[in-house]
């Protein structure tokens, strides 16, 4: 318990701290520091579900168990690892006179902001303080995507803001709706929105008012996940933001909002006991995957090729949670993990291959084998771990949702095959000129810092090859949380 | 059932309940930006005044906080924010046109149609005012969306915004009490959050574009130009 205290602690104390220090070299390295304290939070809060089951707080404010404790670990990775190359990378940014010392300081307490709401949301047993954190989530980065302060990065936070303000409110009124539910059952008193009252209660609530909430759940959260038509501000967001903002919005944000969701979906399953949520997800998660890969092909902006391929694999995830099926679980909260850690990954090497070329047109952007291989390599692999090639755990994790698909819904299977071959063309047709083509005049090398990358596609080929068998476990029970049965 | 069988409260929610529809509708037609903050300024009011009313029938303290809350920040604090930058920013002569405004409030008529419809299910369980309520209160909410969707003013956005959140409020307070109390702090520290990073916008985006018609936020397009 200690330990998830800790957790949320920490960056609060970074927060405080990091909005006094003016230096910022020094504020990127206490960054790291934050960071890797929470890391270690984290790890010794994984350690102590994985002996004792789920925790449950005195106060019963925060809740951990399987389902949460394995993505807080990969969001103090992913804050972790990226937090190291936003150091190096903001100073450059800074040197070319993109951002001033004021926005740094700025950025680095927002950059704690930002960890607090995610910790929050996935610690917090508390459906309204769940909300309270994902609208905070939107708050802490608004202004860090509109930090160079360009045209069009203020438009880009402008959209952000108003349609994930919007979006997040049809949240709230689905955890009203959810309150409403709980208060009709007798034996629920002040601690009705308590997700593991709820829980326990969730046969006993209304099914009419639990469908409704989970609508209005779905298309709040949804807009945070990315969901078409809900996904416009994603790519703005992405492209004209810091580059270690895309990578932890694609990383951390969208998969805790993909957890919001099924947390509710957990809920409203046990009300309704039919397949009407997981039916929902489905079709918004579909719909999703097949917008996106076709978008992939008409983007210039590289940030942007990347968002909607974001949007693709997040539509995969919630398509897969949709089904429902153990198998099919256990395949999404694999892909949530592989994602967020290529995904970041390739944001990092994307962030230097355009500081390389001076530009993120993708037409600009050329021979950065040539110039310097590490960043094409790192580009190169990640772009073929993320559209789903073996050796890597993408792929295994494509495969299993495919298999699930075919075991459950055997006529969406070719579906899916088209949009992942779809956006393997859209990504080699235009990642393959970016990292072969010839090198424009004046190219050189930079200072680039690979270690990240480098340690997430590792993990990922890792993974692709074996699961290690503490994540396997956790997965597994995970995996029976959420669908009720052991996925072999 | 009649409404004469209601008691006095309920009576009372109703009345507050049309009243605040009503100035949602006032707010869909009203072209002038300070008219239209000083609308939300009493709707903030009459949404506190609710409230307070649920606290005293109801007996329960900790509404009364929320009442205060609500008053404090979106019946004087938010409104007064902007109608400062309104004048400061020499907006408060300029009048917007709207386009068809009959057909918006045809809309917006029949949004709230649609809200009792959706809420239907929601009668099954409960008494007649509840279904009202919620579906008032829905209706705020999706009237808050149609305020956003037809006005090109930045400020207009905002308080259609703030507005939406009048109608998740007002669903709180009459349907289920109020939340508790952590969350409705949690949610005032993020309206206040919100409602100041807004202000900063409105600088930002006037220095980017110069004016604060978001219609001339186009430049991030799908299609190349």
């Amino acid at each position: 318990m200690i330990a998830a205290y800790l957790l949320l602690l920490v960056p609060v104390v970074g927060m405080l701290l990091l909005s006094w220090v003016n230096d910022s070299h020094k504020a990127g390295r206490i960054n790291i520091r934050f960071n890797a304290v929470a890391l270690f939070a984290s790890l010794w809060l994984a350690v102590d579900v994985l002996l004792e089951g789920p925790i449950l707080s005195p106060t019963q404010m925060l809740y951990i168990d399987s389902f949460n404790v394995y993505l807080i670990a990969l969001t103090a990775f992913v804050g972790l690892t990226t937090s190291i190359f936003s150091g190096p990378y903001m100073a450059h940014e800074q040197e070319l006179g993109k951002v001033g010392k004021h926005r740094l300081r700025l950025y680095y307490t927002m950059y704690q902001g930002f960890m607090l709401a995610m910790y929050l949301v996935l610690t917090t047993n508390n459906m309204g303080v769940m909300w309270v954190a994902m609208e905070g989530a939107t708050l802490a980065t608004v202004l860090l995507v509109s930090l160079y302060r360009t045209p069009e990065s203020v438009e880009a936070a402008w959209k952000y803001f108003i349609l994930c303000g919007v979006g997040i409110a049809q949240a709230l009124f689905g955890t009203v709706l959810l309150y409403f539910a709980a208060e009709q059952v007798h034996g629920i008193q002040d601690n009705a929105l308590l997700w593991t009252v709820l829980h326990d209660h969730a046969s006993a609530l209304n099914p009419g008012v639990m469908g409704i909430a989970f609508v209005f759940l779905l298309v709040g959260y949804g807009t945070k996940i990315g969901l078409v038509p809900l996904h416009n501000w994603l790519p703005d967001a992405h492209s004209e933001g810091p580059t270690p903002m895309s990578a932890i919005l694609s990383g951390l944000l969208l998969n805790d909002a993909l957890y919001a969701v099924v947390r509710c979906k957990m809920l409203v399953d046990g009300s309704l006991g039919n397949h009407q949520a997981g039916n929902l997800m489905m079709g918004f998660g579909l719909l999703s995957f097949l917008v996106a890969v076709l978008f992939l092909h008409r983007q210039t902006d590289i940030k942007r090729l990347f968002s909607y391929s974001s949007i693709e694999h997040m539509g995969l995830m919630t398509f897969a949670f949709g089904i429902g099926s153990p198998w099919a679980t256990f395949a999404a909260l694999f892909h949530m993990t592989t994602h967020s850690l290529t995904k970041s990954a390739i944001f990092v090497t994307v962030g230097y291959a355009s500081q390389l070329a001076k530009s993120q047109r993708m037409e600009k952007i050329r021979g950065l084998i040539h110039t310097q291989p590490a960043i094409g390599w790192g580009l190169l692999i990640g772009t073929v771990a993320i559209a789903g090639f073996p050796p890597f755990g993408v792929f295994a994790s494509e495969f299993l949702v495919l298999i699930a698909t075919m075991h459950d819904y055997p006529w969406l299977t070719p579906l899916l095959l088209f949009g992942i071959g779809i956006a393997f063309a859209g990504l080699f047709r235009k990642i393959q000129p970016m990292v072969f083509g010839d090198i424009p005049k004046g190219q050189l090398p930079i200072h680039a810092n690979m270690l990240p990358v480098m340690i997430h596609i590792g993990i990922v080929l890792l993974l692709g090859l074996s699961i290690p068998t503490f994540l396997g476990h956790w997965f597994n029970q995970a995996t029976q949380l959420i669908s009720g049965k052991l996925p072999l | 059932m009649e409404i004469t069988q209601l008691s006095h409260y309920q009576q009372a929610i109703l009345l507050l309940a049309a009243l605040i529809v009503l100035t949602s509708f006032l707010m869909l037609g009203q072209s002038r930006l300070l008219r239209l903050v000083f609308i939300f300024a009493v709707q903030g009011i009459l949404l506190a005044v609710t409230t307070a009313l649920a606290a005293d029938v109801l007996d329960s303290p900790h509404l009364y906080i929320s009442a205060l809350l609500t008053l404090s920040l979106k019946g004087i604090f938010i409104p007064i924010m902007l109608q400062r930058l309104v004048i400061s920013m020499g907006l408060h002569r300029d009048m917007e046109t709207l386009k068809n405004p009959a057909r918006v409030m045809m809309g917006g008529t029949g949004l709230v149609v649609f809200s009792y419809y959706v809420c239907l299910p929601i009668v099954k369980l409960s008494p007649l005012i509840t279904l009202n309520t919620i579906a008032i209160s829905m209706a705020v909410v999706l009237l808050g969306m149609l305020l956003m969707i037809t006005r090109r003013q930045a400020v207009a956005h905002v308080v259609g915004f703030m507005s939406i959140e009048n109608g998740l409020f007002f669903a709180a307070v009459v349907s289920t009490y109020g939340m508790p109390m952590v969350v409705e702090l949690g949610i005032a520290f993020d309206v206040l959050v919100a409602a100041v990073l807004f202000g900063v916008f409105f600088f930002h985006i006037r220095s980017s574009i110069d004016s604060l018609d978001v219609d001339q936020l186009n430049r991030l397009n799908e299609v190349e130009k």
